[in-house]
């Protein structure tokens, strides 16, 4: 098959293929950010996790549209306010949802599920009657548009490389949310022993909350990301919500270095196979060896052999 | 009492299987036309997913979301079946290749796959509407729970191969008929499926079997495997160190109910005349298992009313407000979850079985004696 | 590895497992006699209850050898350990709360392991006898109707040891059996035990000395996952190094 390219060709072939990876990953780790706070710290299983970050998407298409048509002037830098937009508004949904339903299902993780995906359903509506069927798109500002020229052949679009900052960026401040501030600290402890945390001062249900909270704030960052690069639909989060989980239970949950690790993994598993593949093959083979990987290695990727 | 009658049924079962016959073989063919009675039949196939759903989920604590997987291997390969009785030549003489099913001609198939050879006879389809569901569901419970894979993860993974099978058959549409399905199926043995008596017969066939599964899982939940299931979802490990290899009873009901959505599957094919990939997914999935939650997950009866009333009010729903349907399963779910856990078998054990209860013990009171023999006679 | 040694029932040799480089058992080796009760002590954290998970299969050892008349339990799975004669209580009462006392029960009776034994296991007399017989020990008979979430936490400690003594298991092995009970019921347990440890051998944690000098043949003291003394119970209490680190506080 790689007869009929000459060399330069090829090469143009795989950098634009491992771009394509390096993008698909960044949007595996941004979908996955929130989730493993959620999942991987708290055990709580979020299927509306998807539609937190098409709130945040929403939320980016609703402030476009505001500025485009009161401050144009400001439109190029629209989107950072956006972003604080998004983050504030999924992370006061999910405020309200931990809150209002969350709490009350800590000891059923099965029932958070079933609960959480009648939620979705709820939020997939809202958006359908508030936002209407048809996917909507925003307008990106000039400067995110166009390509960077590498070589003759090979051109690197700017949004792509936007995306993959904001990834770097999450992911950087998450880390330092999880390791370096006090919440995160107390997050880490409820997560390894809720009693003696309760003991020792922590108002758990407090930090339950916020960390539900900054989970879904992340998702809305997320879902702002992915306007740049894609248009947002009322059931969209739904597409996600299998791959995202795979990423986090791939990685071994309560390993933010494995999230990401995973997330590359797959990422580039997928980009490469759809080279060689149709793309829904490629797709369900990714999925399979996943699925494969964790019937050997339940435990993911990373995480410590533990005394029960 | 308890110990001394450890029977198959007590009262409160006898009651509750005589009135879903009557609904079943009664109330709803007097009442209804023949095109509300085969939408019913088509309600009534999910039910033997929800039943097989209270084995694994309310009994065994094993929530499964990929359970469309297999009530979509069912339907498959009762489709496949239909879809080569109906693509003689004669039928297909102006495709490009005579013989083969439509879909594969449009596909450029030139020829029969050899995985669909088989399907050319009844019986080894009928048998494969039981054996491949329960096939795919032993590979995956012998890899999941002999590696202890339970809770969430076991869901999830469920979840994905509902996603991976979607894919596949949406993706291979030369051999699968891809996003539309199998579609146009006319014959089963040469008897036409789509005439109103033809319904109207497998409605009854559907209902019979129904009641067969019923029993079965009667049965099961009556024996010992049954009260292991319910320690196994309380106590795990105590069941393990008191000598029981608890994964090869997790298999055994995570297979049955797998065979029970087989057959739902296929009775769906031969009612409704398609199998598609939009009974597989991740939705229709997680759909069948709020029936089970809303008839109320630990009641086998409750799940056939659970499905029937959540599919008659989503038919009705979306016909007159489609906008209110979705906000009325996510209100289900989490009604269901949150307020009444235990769903309508819930809801009638606490206020309607025990007047029941009490309107017979009164009556009994008085007939004292034939009752005892009755009972002795059932022991 | 040593062969078996017909004088021990349990051999236990060179017993290590590791979590990520931390030492839980570190080569610990003991032995059990015929109809002994030998009782562990430490304190918290030394591996007393780890040790019961790698003689029941719970926990994969790393390394070493556990020897049950014969048997290698390393390489078992926990339901054919439990096959081979070893019962295990653990140090949190595990009952089936949502089934009676006498279906608890039931489900301990040694038949019908089976999936195919399961489904066509019948309720039959001498069950129903040796439910009663084994509900008598345990002062339960008369609570068999009632579902265990209702009793006492006693009394399903009491459930669970009537569950393991059902099963007649050769070893018995019993975590904490009296934490958490009133002084009757401590009384009645000792009571209890003392009927039971007679014609099998028994592995007790425990840490209420007065009950330990009550029932042990042999004692092990455990620190830091080794061996830190062992021999009746007067030669411990007066091993200086036990003194030390456990008794002189």
């Amino acid at each position: 098959m790689f007869a009929d390219y000459s060399m330069s060709e090829l090469g143009a072939i795989f950098a634009m293929q491992g771009f394509a990876g390096l993008i698909l990953f960044s949007v595996f780790v941004l979908m996955a950010l929130g989730l493993a706070i959620i999942f991987g710290q708290m055990g709580v299983i979020n299927m509306a996790h998807g539609e937190f970050m098409i709130l945040g998407a929403y939320m980016t298409y609703l402030t476009s549209t505001l500025f485009e048509a009161y401050l144009p002037g400001l439109f190029s830098i629209y989107f950072f306010i956006a972003m604080i937009v998004a983050f504030f508004a999924s992370g006061l949904l999910g405020l309200f949802v931990e809150w209002s339903m969350i709490r009350h299902l800590y000891k059923r993780p099965l029932d958070t599920l079933l609960a959480t995906w009648g939620l979705s359903l709820i939020l997939q509506q809202v958006y359908r009657s508030v936002f209407g069927a048809r996917e909507v798109g925003v307008s990106i500002p000039d400067w995110m548009m166009g390509s960077l020229p590498l070589t003759d052949l090979v051109e690197i679009p700017i949004n792509g490389i936007f995306v993959m900052v904001l990834a770097v960026a999450i992911s950087l401040a998450v880390y330092y949310l999880m390791f370096r501030s006090s919440w995160g600290l107390q997050v880490r402890a409820i997560s390894q022993n809720r009693v003696m945390a309760d003991a020792v001062g922590i108002n758990t249900a407090w930090t339950d909350r916020l960390t539900f909270g900054i989970g879904c704030g992340v998702a809305g960052v997320a879902g702002s990301a992915f306007t740049m690069i894609g248009s947002t639909g009322p059931t969209a989060g739904q597409l996600y919500i299998v791959d995202t989980f795979l990423v986090v239970v791939f990685g071994g949950a309560g390993s933010l270095l494995g999230t990401i690790a995973s997330a590359f993994s797959i990422s580039q598993a997928q980009s490469i196979m759809e080279f060689f593949l149709s793309g829904s093959m490629a797709k369900v083979l990714t999925l399979l060896v996943v699925v494969g990987i964790l019937m050997i290695r339940p435990q993911g990727l990373f995480s410590l052999k533990l005394r029960k | 009492m308890s110990i001394a009658s450890n029977r198959l049924f007590t009262r409160q079962d006898i009651i509750g299987f005589a009135v879903l016959a009557a609904v079943v073989f009664i109330v709803l063919p007097l009442t209804l036309d023949s095109f509300r009675l085969n939408l019913f039949g088509k309600y009534l196939t999910y039910a033997f997913v929800a039943v097989g759903l209270v084995l694994c989920w309310g009994a065994g604590g094993i929530l499964s979301l990929g359970q469309g997987v297999f009530f979509g291997l069912g339907g498959y390969c009762m489709a496949m079946f239909l879809k080569l009785e109906a693509s003689t030549p004669e039928n297909t003489a102006i495709q490009s290749t005579p013989g083969i099913p439509d879909f594969m001609d449009w596909n450029q198939l030139t020829a029969l796959p050899w995985w669909w050879e088989p399907f050319n006879t009844l019986t080894f389809a009928l048998l494969a509407v039981v054996a491949v569901p329960v096939m795919f569901a032993f590979i995956i419970g012998v890899a999941m729970f002999r590696r202890r894979v339970g809770g969430v993860y076991f869901a999830i993974i469920t979840q994905a191969f509902a996603a991976i099978l979607t894919i596949l058959i949406i993706g291979q549409q030369g051999f699968t008929g891809g996003v539309n399905g199998i579609t146009d199926l006319r014959t089963l043995q040469g008897w036409d499926i789509r005439t109103d008596a033809a319904k109207e017969t497998l409605y009854y066939v559907n209902g019979v079997l129904l009641f067969s599964c019923l029993l079965i899982a009667q049965f099961v939940r009556k024996s010992k495997l049954g009260r292991l299931l319910i320690a196994m979802r309380d106590q795990e490990d105590r069941v393990r160190f008191s000598g029981y290899d608890v994964a090869s009873f997790k298999i055994f009901i995570f297979c049955l109910g797998a065979a029970f959505a087989g057959i739902g599957g296929a009775m769906f094919t031969l009612q409704v005349g398609f199998m598609s990939p939009t009974l597989v997914g991740i939705v229709p999935s997680i759909e069948m298992v709020i029936f089970c939650a809303v008839g109320g997950r630990l009641s086998i009866i409750g799940a056939v009313y659970g499905a029937l009333l959540v599919n008659w009010a989503k038919t009705s729903l979306s016909e007159s407000f489609p906008e209110l349907w979705l906000f009325g399963l996510g209100g289900l779910f989490i009604a269901v979850v949150m307020l009444f856990p235990n769903g309508l078998a819930g809801l009638y054990a606490d206020h309607v079985a025990p007047r029941i209860d009490r309107l017979l013990s009164r009556k009994s009171a008085d007939v004292g004696p034939a009752d005892d023999t009755a009972r002795a006679a059932a022991e | 590895m040593l062969d078996h040694n017909p004088n021990f029932v349990l051999s236990v040799e060179g017993l290590t497992v590791s979590f990520d480089g931390f030492k839980a058992v570190d080569d610990l080796s003991f032995y059990v006699e015929p109809n002994e009760c030998r009782v562990i002590i430490g304190p918290n954290g030394a591996g007393k209850t780890t040790v019961l998970d790698l003689i029941c299969g719970r926990t994969r050892a790393t390394s070493g050898s556990v020897n049950f008349k014969g048997n290698e339990l390393l390489t078992m799975r926990e339901d054919q350990i439990v096959h081979a004669g070893v019962g295990r209580k653990f140090q949190t009462p595990s009952v089936y709360e949502d089934l009676t006392v006498f279906e608890n029960l039931e489900l301990s009776y040694p038949h019908g392991y089976s999936v195919f034994g399961a489904l066509t296991f019948r309720r039959n007399d001498t069950v129903k006898l040796r439910i009663q017989e084994i509900a008598e020990t345990i002062f339960l008979d008369t609570l068999l109707e009632e579902k265990a979430a209702y009793l006492s936490h006693g009394q399903k400690q009491w459930l669970e040891i009537g569950m393991l003594l059902i099963q007649d298991p050769e070893l018995l092995m019993l975590d904490e059996p009296v934490a958490g009970m009133s002084v009757a019921e401590r009384r009645k347990t000792a009571e209890l035990l003392n009927k039971i440890i007679t014609d099998r051998s028994v592995i007790v944690i425990e840490h209420d000395m007065g009950f330990v000098a009550d029932i042990a043949t042999r004692v092990t003291v455990l620190h830091q996952g080794k061996t830190l003394s062992e021999g009746s119970m007067e030669r411990v209490q007066s091993d200086p190094k036990v003194i030390e680190v456990y008794l002189g506080h």
